[in-house]
């Protein structure tokens, strides 16, 4: 069902981030302040925006799951979120790196993109933190839902924080890209192409295998009875999302089944 | 352009070089340790789906055989008898 299209997605992903490494490396010109210490920037602007990016689709697919209480939408969200973690954890380290060759420090708290940034990321790691403090499924999907929105609006401020800070030069790339020369303007739409890329294809990879393993968890159930379907859940509690667990899962069939 | 660029004073590659280098490889760590992650699933979904199919063919077996039982009963009940 997920793993529709994967291969194809793969495959281009490959190639988009092949090309986009060519184009950083051998077409876009040096920058003449930083020089070659600018190529981080083809890394680390896609890699924050395609994190906050997915913050703000985790909080669009939240949504749809508090309006259709449809279990499928809380695992897109969870997915969403998680896999923007990953990216902003990308984008916090290579970021930080870009300030130590270029300003002499690893993380500079008086500026405020970098600080935002910063907050926006833990707030939504106390996401999975969240989801295992909450045992019922249906309830712990409800209250993800509603983070995840609430977060979600939380996100733009940070674009607007960004554009309001005037303290140190940090690099405008959205609705400012006209001092970027040509070069280096084409190299950025395709990195961040690739970016994008590699997020949603991690993102099918991630919901395909989670479909595969509650699958699985159906087929024990089936072969096993009710005894074996709740022996993952017995391993304690699960930040994973509600359509994951067994009990979930029979929920919504019988719901399914009656028409609910 | 390209001209102008080389002549302007910048980083050192020897001193820049490190810096991209480390961006780049964190990305691709980032990936790698995802795709490890990945494997590490596959591999433990593969083994319980392994478990699932031992279960189906043991329960097929034993429908099997329960169904075998009152047949090859008969032959040993007749023995019996004959005895």
């Amino acid at each position: 069902m997920y793993g529709k299209g994967l291969r194809a997605l793969s495959i281009s992903t490959v190639a988009v981030m092949t090309a986009a490494l060519a184009l950083v490396f051998f077409y876009a010109p040096l920058e003449a302040e930083q020089g070659f210490l600018q190529k981080i920037f083809y890394v680390h602007v896609p890699l924050a925006i395609v994190a906050l990016g997915g913050f703000v689709a985790g909080g669009i697919m939240a949504i749809q799951h508090l309006r259709t209480r449809d279990p499928r939408w809380d695992m897109r969200s969870y997915v969403a979120i998680h896999m923007g973690l990953i990216f902003g954890l990308g984008a916090l380290i290579t970021g930080s790196i870009w300030a130590k060759g270029s300003w002499g420090h690893w993380w500079v708290w008086d500026e405020p993109t970098l600080v935002s940034f910063l907050i926006v990321f833990l707030l939504y790691a106390t996401y999975q933190p969240l989801r295992f403090a909450i045992e019922d499924p249906e309830r712990q999907a409800r209250y993800a839902s509603v983070f995840a929105v609430t977060a979600g609006a939380f996100v733009p401020l940070n674009f607007i924080a960004v554009r309001m800070s005037t303290a140190y030069v940090h690099p405008r790339v959205l609705g400012g890209t006209s001092n970027l020369p040509g070069p280096m303007a084409l190299t950025f739409a395709v990195s961040l192409i690739a970016i994008a890329l590699l997020y949603v294809t991690l993102y099918k990879y991630e919901l395909t295998a989670k479909h595969a393993r509650a699958q699985l968890r159906a087929l024990r159930r089936r072969l096993l009875g009710e005894d074996a379907a709740a022996r993952p859940v017995r391993r304690g509690r699960s930040a994973a999302p509600a359509s994951l667990h067994p009990a979930a899962m029979m929920t919504a069939r019988a719901r399914a089944e009656d028409g609910i | 352009m390209a001209g102008v660029l080389a002549d302007v004073p910048a980083l050192p590659l020897h001193e820049a070089g490190k810096y991209v280098a480390g961006a780049y490889v964190v990305l691709f760590a980032l990936v790698l340790i995802y795709v490890a992650i990945m494997a590490i699933r596959l591999s433990r979904i593969e083994r319980e789906l392994g478990e699932l199919l031992e279960l189906a063919e043991r329960s097929d077996r034993g429908a099997a055989g329960v169904e075998r039982e009152p047949r090859e009963a008969e032959p040993a009940r007749a023995g019996s008898t004959t005895a």
